[in-house]
C-alpha cells in the first residue's frame, strides 16, 4: 500500500510540477471541531459496550422497554402513502396542505388569522430549519436587529442565529436555587430590552430546563411585551409533548394571539409525531394582511432556495395525510398523550426512587418541570462521575431526557443519581438511612 | 406624528391590528403612565384598533403592535420554478413544459423508477425507524456515494481521504461546500460558467462566497468557448475555486471533450486553483454512471484536492426526497477527518441533521446488487429517451427548416437539456404565441419532450428563431 502511495505521487509531481503542493494540504488550517455536545452524548453511548448503560442524553422518545417509537398512525399513513408519491419537488413553501394543518395546530382550529390569510407559513426542516429560516429573515429585513435567548436554551439556538449572523443577548430564565422560573429577573429583562426586541420564548416544556411559566405569568409575559413592543418568537418543539393535549401546550402562543401580538412561530413534528429524522416542520410568521403574508412567504422562499431549494416531501406527506383524517388525527392525539403520560409516570417513579433511596435533597422539581427534559442540577463533575463509573450517558449541563428513562432503569438510575449527587458519600448515607429507619420505630 | 385619542372601552377580546406604521419601522413606543395616558405614535394613515387590558384593577388601553416587516416587498419569482407554476395556469390544450429539469415519461408523466418501488416496499416491510441520522447522514448511504462517484477501488476512498456528508440534495450540498469556502478561504472566489444554473450564484451570494464568471458558451458555436474557458481560468488569482459541471452541462447541455478536461486540469493544476464539481446527472447523460464521472475521476487520479457537490434528483427521480452528498477529497485522511467534522459543524445550525428517507432509498438500491444492476437498465432506458427525442427533434428542424441553418448541436449537446440559442424575447414567442414553457435563457428541457410533439416544438421553434428578434 505504501509502495502504492508513493507511486502515485510521484506521477503527480511529474504532471503538476509543483513539489511543494503535494506535501501539504488546503485544509492545513482546518482544525477538527469539537464534537456537538448532545449528538456527540449518544455516539459515545453507542461506542459504550457496558450493559447496565443508559441514554437520557438526546430528546428521542423511547418505549418503556428503551427502544424508538414508530407511531401506529405513522405506520398507517405510510402504508397510504407507499407507491402513490410521484417524488416531484415540493413549491419552495413545502406542501400547502401540510402547512394548513400545521398552521391550525398553533394557532387555533377556527383562528381568525388563518382565515384572513395572514399568517406567512412554510414548511421547514423541522425546528432548526424554521429557526434558521427565520434567523436568516430577521437578518436580512431587519439587519440592526438582536436575537434575546434565554439562558439557558437548546445549544443549537446560539449556533443558529450566529451562523445566520444575528448578534445575540440572553435573558435570565432558569433560577438555580429553585431549579424553576426566575421570574423576577426575567421580567427585568424583558423591561430593560430597547424596546422592539426580538426575543426568543419556548412555548412548552422549555429545553433543557423543563421549566415553563404558568399561565398567569405568560400573560405577565405578554403585557410586558406588548407595552414594549418585543417581537415574540416562539420555537414550539413539544407541542402535545408536555401536558399530553396539544391545544393545552399551544397556550402561550394563544395568549399572545389573544393580546395582539403577529408572532414568528417554529413547529415541529419530530417529536411529538416521532418523525425525527424526517426533518419535518413548519414556520410562520403573522402579518397585518394577506398582501403582506405573500410578500413575506415569497422572500422566506427566496431563504429557502438556496438553501435546499425545496423541502423533503416524504415527511410532510406523513403528516398530512394523519391531520387531515379523522380518525388517524384520532389516533395521533392518542398515541402522543400516551408518550406524554409515560414521561409523567417516569416523573413520578424516578422523584420517588430518589427520596425512598433516603436522599436529603429535594427532588421535587423532578415532577414540577414538564416535558421530555429534567434539568436536575447536577454539575457536569456529577455527569461525568455517572457517565464514567454508571454508564449513564447525559449532557453535561446536567439535563436528563426523561424519554430515556423506563421502569427497567429508574431504580438504576436514581441510585447514581443519589450516589454522585450525595455530599459526604457512604457514611451519611448510612447515617440518614438508620436514622429514617429509627422514625419508624 | 399625530397624537392618538383612546378609549376606555373596555373591550374584552382583541380582533385584528390593521394599525400601519411608517415604513422605516419605527415602532411605537408606547408610555404607561397610570396618570396620566400619553402616547406618541409615528404613522400615518392610523387605523388602530384597542385593546383594554385590565391589571391590578386599573384599566388601560394599549395599542397593537404594528408589523416590524412591513416593508418587505414582493420577492421576484424564482426562473426555473416559476416556469412551472406559469405552465399549471395556462388552460391550452397544446401546452408543453418544457422549463424545470424533471423527467418525464413518454406519455409526458413522472417517472418513478422501479427500483425505488421496490426499495420503499422493502423499506416498509422491514418497518424501519424513524430516529435521527447523524449530522452527517446515514453511514451506507455516504459509503454508497462516494463508491458511485469515485468508483470503489479507487485509492482515495480506500486510503479514506474522502470527507462525504449527505445534503440536500445538489443545492444543500453546494450550499454546505460554499459556507465552508467561506469560513475557511473567506478571501478566495468561486469562478462560475457563463451560463450556469440559475441558483448557483443565489447559493454563493447568501454564502457571502465572492464570484466571477468564466466564458463557456459560444452563441457562435452553440458550443463550448475553449479559448475563452481556458484563459479565464488563468487570468483569475491563483487559488480561486473553480465550479465545473461534472456531465451534462446545465442549461447548455455542452461538455468539454476527454481532452479538452486534461487541458483544463492542467491549468487549474498550474494556478492552484480548487476545482468544485456540481455533479447532478451522473448516469443520465450518457447512460453510464462511470462515463459521467469520468471528468471527477481524472482530476482525483491527478492528485487533486476538490469538491464534489452530488444529487439523486434525475438519476434516481428522487426530486422532493432531496438527497445528495457534499465530498470533500483530501490529500489524507487526517484532513479528511478534520474538514468532515467542519462540515457537520456547518449543517447543525442550518438543519441539525439530513433528511432519512431518500438517503435509505439509494442505500437500499446501491447495496443490492439485483436492484443496483435494474437502476442501471432504468437510467440507460431513461437517458436513451432523451437521445431519441434529441434525434427526432433534430430531423424535424432539418427538415422543416428552409434556411439552411446547422441544428446539428442538437445532437452535440448531452443530457437533459438543451440551449436552443433562442434569445428572450424569441423564448418568449415560445410561450406567448405557442405556449412552450422554458426559462428566458433559451434552455429546453428534453426531459419533458415526447416523440410525438417533436413536430410541434420544432415548428415554434424555427418561427421564433427566423420571425422574432
Amino acid at each position: 500500500m505504501a509502495g502504492k502511495m508513493v507511486f502515485s505521487c510521484t506521477i503527480c509531481r511529474k504532471s503538476a510540477g509543483n513539489d511543494l503542493r503535494f506535501m501539504s494540504s488546503w485544509w492545513n488550517h482546518v482544525e477538527p471541531a469539537p464534537k456537538d455536545p448532545i449528538l456527540g452524548v449518544t455516539e459515545a453511548f453507542l461506542a459504550d459496550t457496558s450493559p447496565n448503560k443508559v441514554n437520557v442524553g438526546v430528546g428521542a422518545y423511547r418505549d418503556d422497554k428503551g427502544k424508538p417509537v414508530v407511531l401506529e398512525c405513522v405506520r398507517q399513513a405510510e402504508r397510504r402513502i407507499s407507491g402513490n408519491e410521484k417524488m416531484e419537488y415540493l413549491p419552495m413553501g413545502g406542501s400547502v396542505k401540510m402547512v394548513e394543518e400545521t398552521l391550525k395546530l398553533a394557532y387555533g382550529e377556527n383562528s381568525d388569522l388563518i382565515k384572513d390569510k395572514r399568517i406567512a407559513g412554510v414548511q421547514a426542516l423541522s425546528g432548526t430549519g424554521a429557526c434558521r429560516l427565520f434567523a436568516d429573515f430577521q437578518k436580512r429585513f431587519r439587519p440592526e436587529s438582536q436575537i434575546y435567548i434565554p439562558t439557558p436554551t437548546w445549544a443549537n439556538h446560539l449556533n443558529i442565529w450566529r451562523d445566520a449572523q444575528v448578534p445575540q443577548r440572553t435573558f435570565h430564565y432558569y433560577h438555580p436555587e429553585s431549579r424553576g422560573l426566575d421570574f423576577a429577573a426575567l421580567m427585568d429583562d424583558v423591561k430593560n430590552a430597547p424596546n422592539g426586541s426580538f426575543f426568543l420564548l419556548h412555548a412548552c416544556a422549555h429545553n433543557p430546563t423543563g421549566v415553563d411559566p404558568s399561565e398567569e405569568q405568560w400573560k405577565e409575559i405578554s403585557y410586558q411585551f406588548k407595552a414594549k413592543n418585543h417581537f415574540a418568537f416562539f420555537d414550539m418543539a413539544y407541542q402535545g409533548f408536555a401536558s399530553g393535549d396539544p391545544e393545552r401546550d399551544a397556550r402561550a402562543i394563544r395568549i399572545f394571539l389573544e393580546d395582539g401580538h403577529m408572532i414568528g412561530c417554529a413547529q415541529s413534528y419530530a417529536k411529538n409525531m416521532g418523525l425525527y429524522g424526517q426533518r419535518v416542520g413548519c414556520l410562520s410568521i403573522v402579518c397585518e394582511d394577506e398582501k403582506q403574508a405573500v410578500a413575506v412567504k415569497s422572500q422566506l422562499q427566496q431563504i429557502a432556495r438556496p438553501m435546499y431549494s425545496n423541502p423533503p416531501v416524504h415527511g410532510a406527506l406523513l403528516v398530512s395525510t394523519i391531520l387531515s383524517d379523522p380518525d388517524l388525527k384520532k389516533l395521533w392525539l392518542k398515541e402522543v398523550k400516551v408518550m406524554a403520560d409515560r414521561i409523567i409516570g417516569m416523573r413520578t417513579a424516578l422523584r420517588e426512587s430518589l427520596e425512598k433511596l433516603g436522599s436529603p435533597l429535594s427532588w421535587e422539581h423532578i415532577t414540577n418541570q414538564i416535558g421530555m427534559f429534567c434539568y436536575s442540577g447536577m454539575s457536569p463533575e456529577q455527569v461525568d462521575r455517572l457517565t464514567q463509573e454508571f454508564h449513564i450517558y447525559m449532557t453535561r449541563n446536567g439535563r436528563i431526557s426523561m424519554a430515556g428513562v423506563t421502569t427497567g432503569n429508574v431504580g438504576y438510575l436514581a441510585n447514581a443519581i443519589h450516589e454522585v449527587s450525595f455530599v459526604g458519600g457512604q457514611k451519611l448515607y448510612l447515617a440518614i438511612k438508620v436514622t429514617s429507619l429509627f422514625s419508624f420505630l | 406624528m399625530a397624537s392618538a385619542m383612546f378609549s376606555m372601552a373596555s373591550a374584552k377580546s382583541f380582533t385584528s391590528s390593521v394599525a400601519r406604521a411608517n415604513y422605516q419601522g419605527k415602532l411605537c413606543s408606547a408610555n404607561f403612565d397610570v396618570s396620566s395616558i400619553n402616547h406618541t405614535f409615528k404613522k400615518k394613515n392610523v387605523n388602530t384598533l384597542y385593546r383594554a387590558q385590565n391589571s391590578g384593577g386599573v384599566t388601560m388601553t394599549v395599542a397593537v403592535n404594528v408589523s416590524r416587516f412591513e416593508g418587505v416587498t414582493m420577492a421576484p419569482p424564482d426562473p426555473i420554478l416559476g416556469v412551472s407554476e406559469a405552465f399549471k395556469a395556462d388552460t391550452n390544450s397544446m401546452k408543453l413544459n418544457l422549463g424545470v429539469g424533471a423527467y418525464r415519461t413518454e406519455e409526458l408523466q413522472p417517472y418513478v423508477l422501479n427500483v425505488v418501488k421496490k426499495a420503499e416496499n422493502l423499506m416498509l416491510e422491514r418497518g424501519d425507524n424513524k430516529e435521527y441520522l447523524p449530522i452527517e447522514g446515514l453511514a451506507a448511504f455516504n459509503r454508497a456515494t462516494a463508491e458511485l462517484l469515485l468508483g470503489a477501488d479507487n485509492p482515495v476512498i480506500k486510503q479514506e481521504r474522502v470527507a462525504t456528508v449527505q445534503g440536500l440534495s445538489g443545492t444543500g450540498s453546494l450550499r454546505l461546500a460554499a459556507a465552508f469556502i467561506q469560513r475557511y478561504f473567506p478571501d478566495a472566489k468561486v469562478l462560475i460558467s457563463s451560463p450556469t444554473w440559475g441558483n448557483h450564484k443565489n447559493i454563493f451570494n447568501d454564502a457571502r462566497v465572492p464570484w466571477s464568471e468564466y466564458r463557456y458558451y459560444d452563441p457562435k458555436t452553440v458550443g463550448l468557448d475553449f479559448d475563452g474557458m481556458i484563459s479565464d481560468i488563468k487570468a483569475a488569482p491563483n487559488g480561486s475555486f473553480v465550479l465545473l459541471h461534472g456531465c451534462a452541462h446545465n442549461p447548455t447541455g455542452i461538455d468539454p471533450t476527454s481532452e479538452q478536461w486534461e487541458i483544463i486540469a492542467d491549468v487549474i493544476q498550474e494556478k492552484n486553483h480548487i476545482p468544485f464539481f456540481d455533479v447532478a446527472y451522473q448516469g443520465f447523460a450518457s447512460g453510464s454512471l462511470d462515463e459521467d464521472a469520468s471528468s471527477v475521476r481524472l482530476f482525483v487520479s491527478r492528485g487533486m484536492e476538490l469538491f464534489v457537490a452530488q444529487s439523486y434528483s434525475k438519476n434516481l427521480g428522487l426530486y422532493a426526497e432531496r438527497i445528495g452528498a457534499v465530498n470533500v477529497i483530501c490529500s489524507s485522511s487526517d484532513a479528511a477527518a478534520r474538514v468532515k467534522s467542519q462540515l457537520k459543524r456547518l449543517a447543525r445550525p442550518m438543519y441539525s441533521n439530513p433528511p432519512v428517507h431518500g438517503a435509505r432509498i439509494v442505500a437500499n438500491v446501491v447495496g443490492d446488487p439485483a436492484l443496483f444492476s435494474e437502476w442501471k437498465s432504468e437510467m440507460e432506458f431513461m437517458a436513451g429517451r432523451i437521445k431519441s427525442v434529441r434525434k427526432r427533434l433534430f430531423e424535424n428542424l432539418s427538415q422543416k427548416d428552409k434556411s439552411g441553418k446547422d441544428w446539428s448541436f442538437i445532437l452535440k449537446q448531452i443530457g437533459m437539456f438543451s440551449f436552443t440559442g433562442l434569445n428572450k424575447a424569441q423564448s418568449d414567442n415560445m410561450t406567448n404565441k405557442w405556449h412552450v414553457y422554458m426559462t428566458k435563457d433559451g434552455r429546453i428541457s428534453l426531459a419533458g419532450l415526447s416523440l410525438s410533439k417533436c413536430e410541434y416544438l420544432a415548428d415554434a421553434i424555427i418561427d421564433s428563431y427566423h420571425n422574432v428578434n
